[in-house]
């Protein structure tokens, strides 16, 4: 039978579906590709401070780009208290948050509510920056910082945190805004884990009389315990490397100090201000080095984020 | 039945999803220019044979197919047969309606395109002659530029019997045609399955067994992967030869 | 008796049931507690979202003029305006999506209808979520590490391509996930036909899906029109116009040129520049929201 077996035109066909196969192929791995490429490209850059101080480089303070003397201790530091300034108000704010869209709004709020907190996510992060500078920072200093200063800066043990001058800027004011900043993205994810939530599992609880606490405390909280850590990582990934906010407001500092009140600076910071403007090879591999940190901190984190939301997915299809 | 009259033969046929055996050791012949309805319970396999005949499984992994299905003497499991030739011999309309995201002409010219070489008016004239086929010309001759979505749920499913009838295949396959219809749409399609067969060997599975008996000449009863029996349909619903089958056809069982 | 028996039995449930119970009275106070909390932490939310808003508004509209849109950026002390930042900006989001929308399409093709085998998609899948937020300024570092040292100079082009790079991710994430929504019936009903998969694809699923895939366009034009880090060392800036091998000007590194000087005519253009970018990147994210939502609502 002739009509079943190839001709001219099918043969074309199935060339056509060949190369489109292969060109999707090819782009799925350039994405791939885009991964291995940024660490090669980071791993080469940062050669010359590697090979020339090692894992030293991780724990010296030095910073001065006129006697070429680099240590990633400073922005380390930085970078790791800003972000833990923000997910320690950030996550509680937004569970508050996540739970009130899924288990206490009316209806009719819902939406509204829900656009409202997308367009915070929307808000470019130069935007943060320049409002924490002009807006919030004096506001702070001038009005909250001092109280803080005096109650707190006297305290055993965790004094040393609150003393220094109200200047306003600071790392914990820089904590405080990618704490606003990573809220809308945490709110998110656990706003979607926790509608994933079987509604008749959330309704047998209720009818043996449980209050709304109750049931997201004992019910939806350890049914979605994975997809909640998620998402908190998720926030921390994006804490760890947002840039323009915190260039804005963090004082940009290079001495080491350990003051929530203190200027300081992170690694993201560090490369906004100083990256266009380094000269001298040591310099911009020190730079790249910071960023090559960067982006090995948050790959961990991302990674993880990512095999906690992936756990969840497949608890879920079980489940069904 | 003479030999000549056969449209498709199949050859002990077996089917395995992964390890799980669906069809075991399947024998039938199909006959030219008449309507074949497959019934049995859900599960029991008619779905999964039907889609053999067009080769539908192989878009999904671990799925296999053993023994022949032989077309006019030629065997189509076999690797020499392209696939997409096939399919354009074989029309499939699905349980739900399927229309494309285009305008009702363009659903129709979809398949055409791929294989013919059309002028505009032939075209035109195609798309009518298939519309008329389905028997939705009338309510759609003043609206071919509009959205294929844009039909009710009946018409939907016509608008997908115009598009398989439009590249003039020599079997249609109807995998539940009126699952999703309403007792109105579904007398419609099943008046147009009788048109149809004047021209078209067709194979029709269904979960109803009154449409079975309404429709068809044969009828298959499939149970758990096997044939049952397979007869004119006068005979199945009037004096099966098995137990099972009257069973099934009765409402004892299923 | 009989009477009297059941009455007193009944006052007996009921007062077990009452809400003056010490038990249930704790627990509702929890309740009460930790959902008044709640509703507090969603006003905290709104609280930054206004105050953001209203801050910008109220210093944008001041700082914006019409020579903000005719006049390029000036030297500290004099008038001038932001239109080689506006054109740099357009320019270099236009180019990065060009570049960065069919690449994502394409591979987030590959993910929703070839990936059901093998390792690629699986891994490709994983990769481009930790990309989707991994620090934009690193990517930024990349194109200054491949493309900007070597050709020697920042621009217009590196500018670009550093952003199609963000552009990658969004697009794979939003056409793998709207193709995925297309019913699999849809597609057997065109491969019934015997069309090839690769006609199937374009001409049956990704038009089924159009919407789903314009709105994550949309959302990545969105997310880089605002974008600042990955133009840092790419485009830089330019104080006049420029083409798209020379350093160019865009409105966020402008924005935060001149809000990081002691000048007060570069902070009112800035303020009207940040006016200008949230202004558009809020509306870009409501109108992807909005075609969304029409998508998900005709099915």
């Amino acid at each position: 039978m002739e009509k079943y077996q190839n001709t001219p035109q099918l043969k074309r066909q199935l060339l056509i579906d060949t190369l489109f196969r292969n060109s999707t192929r090819f782009f799925a791995f350039l994405v791939l590709a885009l991964l291995v490429g940024i660490m090669l490209s980071l791993l080469v850059g940062a050669m010359p401070t590697i090979r020339q101080q090692g894992l030293g480089f991780l724990t010296s303070t030095a910073w001065d780009p006129v006697t070429e003397e680099f240590g990633a201790l400073v922005p380390i530091y930085g970078t790791l208290l800003t972000s833990f300034i923000a997910l320690l108000i950030g996550v509680p704010v937004s569970f508050g948050i996540a739970l009130f869209l899924t288990e206490l709004s009316p209806t009719w709020l819902k939406r509204p509510l829900g656009i409202a907190v997308e367009l915070l996510a929307g808000i470019p992060s130069i935007i943060y920056g320049m409002w924490g500078l002009f807006v919030f920072a004096p506001w702070f200093g001038d009005n909250i910082q001092p109280w803080l200063i005096d109650n707190l800066g006297e305290m055993p043990v965790i004094g040393f945190l609150f003393q220094g001058a109200p200047m306003g800027i600071g790392m914990f004011t820089a904590g405080l805004i990618l704490a606003i900043m990573v809220i809308p993205f945490i709110a998110s994810v656990m706003r979607d884990v926790f509608e994933v939530v079987p509604a008749m599992l959330k309704e047998s609880a209720y009818g043996l009389g449980a209050t709304t606490w109750e049931v997201v405390r004992n019910v939806v909280l350890p049914y979605t315990k994975t997809g909640v850590i998620g998402g908190i990582m998720l926030g921390l990934g994006r804490a760890l490397g947002e840039t323009m906010a915190v260039t804005f407001v963090i004082g940009n500092s290079t001495i080491f100090s350990t003051g929530l009140f203190d200027a300081g600076n992170s690694i993201a910071s560090a490369l906004a201000n100083e990256f266009a403007e380094a000269t001298s090879e040591a310099h911009l591999s020190a730079l790249i080095s910071l960023g090559l940190i960067l982006f090995f901190i948050t790959f961990v984190v991302l990674a993880c984020s990512k095999l906690l939301l992936l756990r969840l997915k497949k608890q879920e299809g079980r489940g069904t | 039945m003479t030999e000549q009259n056969i449209k498709l033969k199949v050859r002990d046929l077996n089917f395995y999803y992964g390890n799980f055996q669906a069809l075991k050791g399947i024998n039938l012949d199909i006959p030219s220019k008449q309507v074949t309805a497959f019934i049995g319970p859900s599960g029991c396999g008619k779905s999964t044979l039907l889609r053999i005949f067009n080769r539908m499984y192989e878009l999904y992994p671990g799925m296999r197919a053993e023994g022949e299905i032989l077309m006019d003497g030629q065997n189509i499991l076999s690797r020499d047969v392209d696939v997409n030739l096939l399919r354009a011999q074989v029309g499939m309309v699905f349980q739900k309606p399927t229309p494309f995201p285009m305008s009702i002409y363009d659903n129709i010219t979809f398949g055409v395109k791929l294989y013919e070489n059309l002028s505009r008016s032939e075209m035109d004239d195609r798309v009518e002659w298939a519309l008329k086929k389905a028997a939705l010309w009338n309510e759609v001759k003043d609206k071919l530029k509009q959205s294929g979505n844009s039909l009710s749920g009946g018409q939907q499913q016509r608008l997908c019997i115009a598009r398989a009838v439009a590249t003039r295949p020599e079997v249609l396959l109807l995998d539940e045609p009126t699952s999703a219809l309403d007792p109105i749409s579904t007398a419609h399609i099943e008046e147009l399955v009788h048109e149809l067969k004047q021209d078209y060997t067709i194979a029709i599975v269904t979960h109803n067994m009154q449409q079975a008996a309404r429709v068809s000449d044969y009828t298959a009863y499939m149970y758990l992967g096997d044939l049952v029996e397979f007869g004119e349909t006068d005979t199945i619903f009037t004096a099966p030869s098995k137990k099972a089958t009257e069973d099934y056809i009765t409402g004892k069982f299923g | 008796m009989q009477h009297t028996l059941s009455n007193a039995s009944k006052a007996k449930t009921v007062k077990s049931f009452t809400r003056n119970n010490a038990i249930y009275r704790k627990r509702r106070l929890v309740n009460l507690f930790n959902m008044g909390a709640s509703m507090a932490t969603m006003a905290f939310g709104l609280f930054w979202l206004a105050w953001i808003l209203l801050t910008l508004l109220r210093y944008g509209l001041e700082g914006l003029s019409p020579a903000v849109f005719t006049e390029i950026t000036p030297p500290p002390g004099s008038a001038g305006g932001l239109a080689n930042a506006i054109v740099g900006s357009l320019t270099m989001t236009f180019f990065g999506t060009l570049i960065g929308t069919p690449i994502g399409i394409l591979a987030g093709i590959y993910l929703s209808e070839y990936g059901s085998r093998g390792y690629l998609a699986p891994a490709t899948r994983f990769i481009n979520d930790i990309l989707l937020s991994a620090p934009s300024i690193v990517i930024g570092l990349f194109v200054y590490e491949v493309y900007v040292l070597s050709v020697g100079h920042f621009s217009g082009w590196a500018g670009s391509f550093a952003l199609s790079l963000l552009v990658i991710p969004v697009v794979v994430r939003t056409t793998e996930n709207m193709l995925r929504l297309v019913p699999g019936s849809l597609r057997e009903a065109a491969f019934a036909l015997g069309a090839p998969q690769w006609k199937v694809t374009m001409q049956v699923t990704l038009r089924a899906a159009k919407a789903g895939v314009t709105t994550g366009i949309l959302l990545a034009v969105a997310r880089i029109s605002g974008e600042t880090a990955p133009l840092l060392f790419t485009a830089l800036n330019n104080q006049f116009w420029s083409n798209m091998n020379q350093p160019m000007a865009n409105l966020p590194i402008v924005i935060f040129q001149f809000a990081m000087s002691p000048y007060e005519d570069w902070h009112k253009l800035a303020w009207a520049g940040s006016l200008l970018i949230t202004f558009s990147v809020l509306t870009l994210n409501i109108v992807a929201r909005y075609l969304g939502r029409q998508k998900t609502q005709s099915h």
